[in-house]
């Protein structure tokens, strides 16, 4: 039984997972960048909900309303103010540029914020549960997490396919200068489209921040989790990504439940082992 | 007439200072205190991860984040080596790289699956497995580390001083000999091949370039000798532990930055980026975290306002090579267009004139 709720478990965490590749899978899916400091950014996110948290005593779930617009509009000018800068034929200057970006977000919250790991506390939801079957009990805090981030896959979906801006971003993608020469803005759509990003990065920021603790350095390895959902599931399928997010996080599961020591180099094994037999993931765009 | 030629006055005479700064830099366990010979091997250690990297990702189009991965693994090399064999030290800096080399064509194997982009984070998963994976074998001491016996350190020289003068010349040896090698590589068929995949890979790739066998024999090369490094940063420190030894702050963001800021896909780059690291580090080395802020701030600028670098902006300005992988053509005076001065053309970043240069000079 310890096998079966450690697998319902690691699921659920890909919810999470799958929530740190979205946002990646969509820059990438719009204007070809991979963003290094994805991950730094959702630790951004996380203490910037701890400081609103601490001045307002708000619930965490609730201070989402204060970080997403804030978290979209620093993407936004993140985005057309540098980034938009480093775009071009040439994959290194946004890769390094992001870098240097990501290592000035660890060092600048080690600054602020100090080496102390923090922990965002959500009430009863926490550590609240119910039983699904005799040994497996679902937490309150990750089946939320699991669900939202089914939410904001089906919702970028929905974004993407069904409405205007979805289409100028799916325009940009597919051709830059003619989308342009259709009157369309690509540095705005690029910013925008960060800004989207910014705005699920800031989810994923504050339901991390929930689940266990945090510090300054964590991002990195967000980064990488996020990463390999995004290969898991194939580039540019966001209902491939989720279960990209769940497989990491049954492979973790099922490490841990071997030796703690194995949890991490489980999910990393599983990347590999995907990009050894299928490279393009289980479930590509072509595909679909 | 015209006349095909590589080096110019200013290569010449930095090549002969280089000779020369190099003998001095050799000598300098006899006129350097027991600090500045552990400053300069840090130096060499530096100046080889730095143009390393550079070959890869600048000139190979190879952006990768996990070259910390073959710095950590030559390390483990050396401990695993000393302590199970015995061996004099030195031994394990080439043993290291001949094992690294074979893992690292495995490793190729994997993530050049990865388009560019996605291809760096893939290295970097790749630098987690070798730490996760080390923490996890006891003999080597697991998650704490271990240190290196004196008893082994006895077996490359007797006394504290020779050891340290013999570590310092190995990094001479290494830092040196990286950028001689990636200068060489550069002017051979490789270098060309290079060039040409850089401009077009497919055009290059039509002229029959293998870009993957070039790509793939420049991965291992580099992780071969980063792993080289490796051991010889450990034999420095004399202790080794999985976070220190896969550390992406020390073994790539610095690399990355120095190389970035010196001036990324040019041989003088690295150099002048890793002595910048050095004199800046001297008055920020304090400051810890703000250092690395000012670093990564320092690359983010010039990558949006200068991406050559220093040397690239110094370079465009004066046409200034010192060490010419390119060809020039010296077109023999024709009067009426020049007014008897030279005409230069200076084949960088063109891979079709060098091509055309080349077979005009067979």
């Amino acid at each position: 039984m310890d096998w079966v709720n450690g697998i319902v478990q690691g699921v659920l965490v890909g919810g999470l997972f799958a929530l740190f590749a979205t946002g990646l899978s969509l820059i990438f899916g719009v204007m070809r960048i991979v963003n290094i400091a994805h991950g730094d950014m959702i630790i951004a996110c996380a203490y910037l909900a701890f400081t609103i948290i601490q001045l307002s005593g708000l619930h965490p779930l609730v201070s989402l309303l204060i970080v997403i617009p804030i978290a979209s509009l620093v993407g936004y000018l993140l985005q057309t103010a540098i980034l938009n800068r480093t775009l071009g034929k040439d994959i290194l200057p946004p890769l390094l540029v992001t870098f240097g970006l990501s290592i000035i977000v660890q060092n600048g919250l080690l600054e602020v914020y100090s080496a102390d790991s923090r922990r965002l506390a959500a009430g009863p939801i926490e550590t609240g549960s119910f039983p699904l079957a005799r040994g497996i009990d679902i937490g309150y805090l990750p089946l939320l997490t699991f669900l939202t981030a089914v939410v904001v896959v089906a919702g970028l979906q929905f974004v993407f396919y069904r409405t205007e801006i979805g289409r100028s971003f799916r325009a940009v993608s597919d051709d830059p200068e003619t989308s342009q020469l259709m009157g369309l803005d690509n540095r705005k759509v690029y910013g925008l489209a960060m800004a989207l990003c910014l705005a699920v990065v800031a989810i994923a920021g504050v339901f991390l921040a929930t689940r266990s603790n945090f510090d300054p350095f964590m991002g990195p390895s967000r980064l990488i989790f996020g990463f390999e959902a995004v290969i898991i599931g194939g580039l540019g399928n966001l209902w491939g990504t989720l279960v990209g997010g769940v497989i990491l996080g049954v492979a973790q599961a099922i490490g841990a439940q071997i030796d703690p020591g194995w949890q991490l180099l489980a999910g990393h094994i599983a990347f590999l082992v995907i990009l050894a037999i299928r490279p393009e993931g289980l479930f590509p765009r072509g595909a679909r | 007439m015209q006349e095909v030629t590589r080096a110019t006055a200013a290569s010449r005479f930095a090549l002969a200072s280089a000779i020369v700064l190099v003998m001095v830099l050799a000598a300098a366990p006899y006129w350097g205190s027991t600090a500045s010979l552990r400053l300069l091997g840090e130096i060499m250690v530096y100046l080889a991860l730095a143009s390393l990297w550079n070959l890869l990702a600048g000139f190979t189009g190879l952006v990768s984040i996990g070259q910390q991965a073959y710095v950590g693994f030559g390390g483990y090399m050396l401990f695993t080596i000393c302590i199970s064999l015995g061996w004099n030290p030195l031994y394990a800096i080439p043993i290291a790289a001949l094992v690294a080399a074979p893992i690292s064509a495995l490793v190729a194997v994997l993530v050049f699956r990865l388009n560019g982009a996605y291809f760096a984070i893939g290295t970097w998963v790749v630098a987690e497995v070798f730490r996760l994976g080390f923490a996890q074998m006891s003999s080597l001491g697991g998650g704490s580390g271990l240190s290196l016996p004196i008893t082994v350190m006895r077996e490359m020289a007797s006394t504290k001083a020779e050891r340290e003068a013999l570590i310092y010349w190995a990094a001479l040896l290494l830092g040196t000999g990286s950028i001689t090698i990636v200068y060489l590589l550069l002017r051979s068929r490789i270098g060309l091949a290079l060039t040409a995949i850089r401009d077009s890979e497919v055009a290059s790739s039509s002229l029959g370039v293998s870009i993957t066998r070039v790509k793939l024999l420049v991965y291992v090369a580099v992780a071969a000798a980063t792993a080289m490094v490796g051991a010889l940063v450990f034999m420095q420190k004399l202790r080794i532990a999985p976070n220190a030894a896969f550390s992406v702050t020390d073994w790539t963001a610095f690399v990355i930055f120095m190389v970035v800021i010196g001036g990324i896909g040019t041989i003088e780059g690295p150099i002048i980026g890793t002595l910048l690291y050095f004199v800046l580090r001297q008055f920020l080395a304090d400051f810890g975290s703000i250092y690395l802020i000012v670093l990564g701030g320092l690359a983010i600028l010039v990558m949006m306002v200068a991406p050559q670098g220093i040397w690239g902006f110094v370079a465009n300005r004066w046409g200034l090579s010192l060490f010419p992988v390119g060809y020039r053509v010296k077109l023999q005076a024709m009067p009426a267009y020049n007014n008897g001065k030279e005409n230069e053309y200076v084949g960088r970043n063109q891979a079709h004139r060098d091509v055309a240069a080349a077979r005009r000079n067979r």
